[in-house]
């Protein structure tokens, strides 16, 4: 968990990344060369930026022809918001041990 | 606080275990045992007593703010990112204990948005709860 956590922040550290997950998040699925126009960089280091993302799990791609395509995948944003399902496991595994140590113990 | 509100939740897990409440609440309350299970920390059923636990991943602040000997023990367990109360209660029952533990507290945007200022996150984060709930 903490690790998907760690790939997702340093995804979205860096501005450029940002402003691309963001822009497929608002305007849908576009292709690469559509999302180099705005960007003010290349389309190799936009290419570079997306790998990233989709390493994530923050966009997921797919190829048609001579261009790629890419869609945001915001749900993968939940491990940074939803603390309950990381807190529950946690808990849970407290518990475990818990018995243990109860176990272990003196009456 | 509407905002804050809308974003608290609670986690609750709920076990029996075969030992009596007098044996579990020692687990919970005294430091040398609570730190084979939960994490190293100078717990004390003492209300206003403040401790913190660590572990090597970092570590949350906390305060007891309710203490009911073998039946009831509540923390404040602030962490990163979340301000949150642990709650333990303990009812007897026929072969042992029944211990519930109950987390509720939030992490509220502004919160994140503050940790995430340094690296220009605001902007970020306040679009991010919009796409969660677009999402679901």
């Amino acid at each position: 968990m903490i690790e998907t956590r760690d790939l997702l922040f340093r995804a979205l550290a860096d501005p450029t990344r940002r402003a691309l997950f963001e822009r497929l998040c608002e305007g849908g699925e576009q292709s690469v060369g559509a999302l180099t126009v705005p960007s003010g960089i290349s389309q190799p280091a936009v290419s570079k930026h997306l790998a990233v993302l989709r390493q994530a799990g923050l966009i997921a791609g797919r190829h048609e022809g001579r261009q790629s395509y890419y869609r945001a995948q915001p749900a993968a944003l939940a491990p940074l918001v939803d603390w309950t399902g990381r807190m529950t496991r946690f808990w849970e595994a407290r518990f475990d041990d818990l018995d243990d140590v109860l176990k272990r113990m003196d009456q | 606080m509407t905002d804050a509100a809308a974003a608290t939740r609670s986690v609750i897990v709920e076990r029996e275990f075969a030992h009596p409440p007098g044996k579990v609440w020692r687990a919970l309350t005294q430091p040398h045992l609570v730190a084979e299970w939960l994490m190293a920390g100078d717990v004390a059923p003492t209300p206003g007593h403040r401790f913190a636990f660590g572990a090597d991943w970092g570590h949350v602040d906390c305060e007891v703010v309710e203490v009911e000997p073998e039946r009831r023990l509540a923390y404040s367990w602030d962490g990163k990112g979340l301000e949150s109360v642990v709650t333990w209660t303990l009812t007897p029952t026929a072969t042992g204990t029944l211990l519930r533990m109950e987390q509720t507290g939030f992490a509220p945007d502004n919160k994140l948005a503050y940790h995430g200022a340094k690296a220009g996150w605001p902007r970020f984060l306040g679009a991010l709860g919009d796409l969660l709930a677009r999402v679901d």
